[in-house]
């Protein structure tokens, strides 16, 4: 999902600049008051970490692989502020040493990847855990965490795509949206995976992740909303926005009548005339569809290891 | 918070340089910072200058070329960066040959692409990476961004191939396995790293603190 050069124009490169400046402050001063001294050598340990965990390739399909997104993983493992520091050191390194996404276009990257991502995964690791509080609780935390946080990742850099007018948002939005519904899923089964071996080798390590109060999560929520909403609400919303928006709408009419994707056209629901209702309850559906997989995972994983263990 | 200085010395990563006794590196008595700002200046120069200041171009480029025979810059590397970077030069150069008229000339693109690629070539080989660490604290970059991008640098080599041997190992003694089963083994592998990547961490902290690390 990283976005290269050449991809956004001048005033979303200032605007996600900002944006991205303002979320990596907010968790450095984080960080700096609450990270125990003894845990700081861990972020830049965690970054490598999270680099070398990024080339291992997993086969998915037909010669495809990917590998390891991790922003919802080191949420849940290091807390938000660390995530974000972690993901952004990762991202800086991967743009300046690597060519891997665009130097103009790293404060989008860091925006979606670094700084939404992790509030995103944070927070639905957060409400799965509250409604189940047990071990299977906490993997499918991380399981939808992850699944939520490459979605919520996806929808901003569409917004961003969208309103740098490189791609119009009836086309990314489908395309961007509908290949990381896939993505996710495959992010989740590895984040849980890796969650659930880590709480294996040393729980010591998990136990200490969901020291977070509840307010402070509802806030970064919200927070993550905004983020999300600052990008994507120009074409979400119905006002007449000017020329970019009617085009993008009748980019979005073109596209629902040829219909290609199929993977988005599978999440539309049939009789319900307003595309950005059925859009809205499509996303809902997949949502619960995704935590039911993740509720799932958790119950199999704990399932499977626990006549070993007792044994 | 944040007192770790690395020399030039103890930041190079086992893996890329395996020859651990080279001389000093040229032009290193000048500070990155004034590196980096010259690199900065030249390059936004060359690329706003109209093409017509020919001698500009021409200056610049015998700087380059005297900078690389002065400080005796191994030509090897240097080369095969450009030569990463070159093809796509020369592919964006043919595309506005051929392509529709009305955006740049061809030669304007050729010479202005390649005096940039070569002064960010020359300058990065003049400027170990294990100085920027101290160049971001000079530019007021935070001190927890800083040391975490120094340690990153200094362990990720390091963990890839502790990642690499983990593999290895497991892939040795593995006989066969579907897909689900190497997608359990490599999530194992994470895991199993992300908790050597913490003890690691543990005990990088209690040297640091043995040097009086606050």
């Amino acid at each position: 999902m990283h976005i290269p050069d050449g991809f956004l124009d001048l005033k979303t490169v200032a605007v996600t600049g900002l944006c991205a400046a303002c979320g990596l402050g907010w968790a450095l001063s984080k960080a700096h008051k609450e990270l125990p001294q003894r845990k700081v050598p861990l972020l830049g340990l965690g970054a490598a970490f999270l680099f070398s965990a990024q080339m291992i390739n997993f086969p998915v399909m037909m010669g495809v692989s990917g590998h390891l997104i991790g922003s919802a993983l080191l949420a849940v493992l290091l807390g938000v502020p660390a995530a974000v520091i972690v993901v952004t050191s990762v991202l800086i390194a991967q743009a300046f040493l690597f060519a891997d996404g665009g130097v103009t276009a790293l404060g989008a990257n860091v925006f979606n990847l670094g700084v939404v991502a992790p509030l995103a995964g944070s927070l639905a690791y957060r409400l799965v855990t509250l409604l189940v509080k047990d071990e299977r609780g906490r993997i499918a935390g991380v399981a939808f965490g992850a699944w939520c946080s490459t979605i919520a990742a996806s929808l901003a850099c569409a917004g961003q795509l969208a309103w740098s007018g490189t791609v119009a948002w009836g086309v990314g939005l489908p395309a961007m949206v509908g290949i990381h519904v896939l993505i996710g899923l495959g992010e989740a089964v590895i984040s849980a995976l890796a969650y659930f071996a880590i709480t294996r080798a040393r729980p010591s390590l998990v136990e200490g992740s969901t020291g977070q109060d509840g307010q402070g999560t509802v806030l970064q929520g919200v927070l993550a909303c905004l983020g999300i909403a600052l990008f994507v609400a120009p074409f979400a919303c119905p006002w007449p926005d000017g020329l970019e928006t009617v085009a993008a709408r009748l980019g979005f009419e073109h596209q629902a009548q040829d219909n290609h994707l199929s993977v988005w056209g599978d999440y539309r629901l049939p009789g319900i005339e307003n595309p950005g209702l059925a859009t809205a309850l499509a996303g809902g559906l997949g949502c619960l569809l995704a935590l039911g997989l993740a509720l799932l995972l958790g119950q199999a994983l704990v399932r499977r290891t626990r006549p070993e263990s007792g044994s | 918070m944040g007192g770790i200085h690395f020399g030039s010395h103890g930041t190079e990563p086992v893996s890329l340089r395996r020859t651990a006794e080279r001389p000093a590196p040229p032009f290193s008595a000048v500070s990155p910072a004034w590196k980096l700002a010259l690199m900065l200046v030249l390059v936004f120069t060359t690329a706003l200058l109209p093409v017509r200041f020919i001698a500009w171009h021409a200056g610049l480029g015998l700087l380059l070329l005297s900078v690389v025979f002065m400080g005796r810059i191994p030509l090897r590397p240097l080369l095969l960066r450009l030569s990463l970077v070159l093809p796509f030069l020369a592919c964006i150069c043919l595309a506005s040959a051929l392509g529709p008229q009305g955006g740049p000339d061809w030669r304007t693109l050729a010479l202005r692409g390649a005096l940039c690629t070569g002064t960010v070539t020359v300058f990065a080989a003049i400027t170990p990476l294990g100085t920027l660490p101290l160049l971001l604290r000079r530019l007021h970059v935070p001190p927890l961004l800083v040391t975490t991008l120094a340690l990153m640098h200094r362990y990720l080599f390091v963990l890839m191939d502790e990642s690499q041997r983990m593999r290895r190992a497991r892939e040795s003694r593995t006989l066969r396995g579907g897909r689900s089963r190497t997608w359990l083994l490599s999530a194992d592998v994470l895991g199993r790293l992300f908790v050597r990547a913490s003890e690691r961490a543990e005990r990088i902290y209690l040297a640091m603190c043995a040097r009086a690390w606050k």
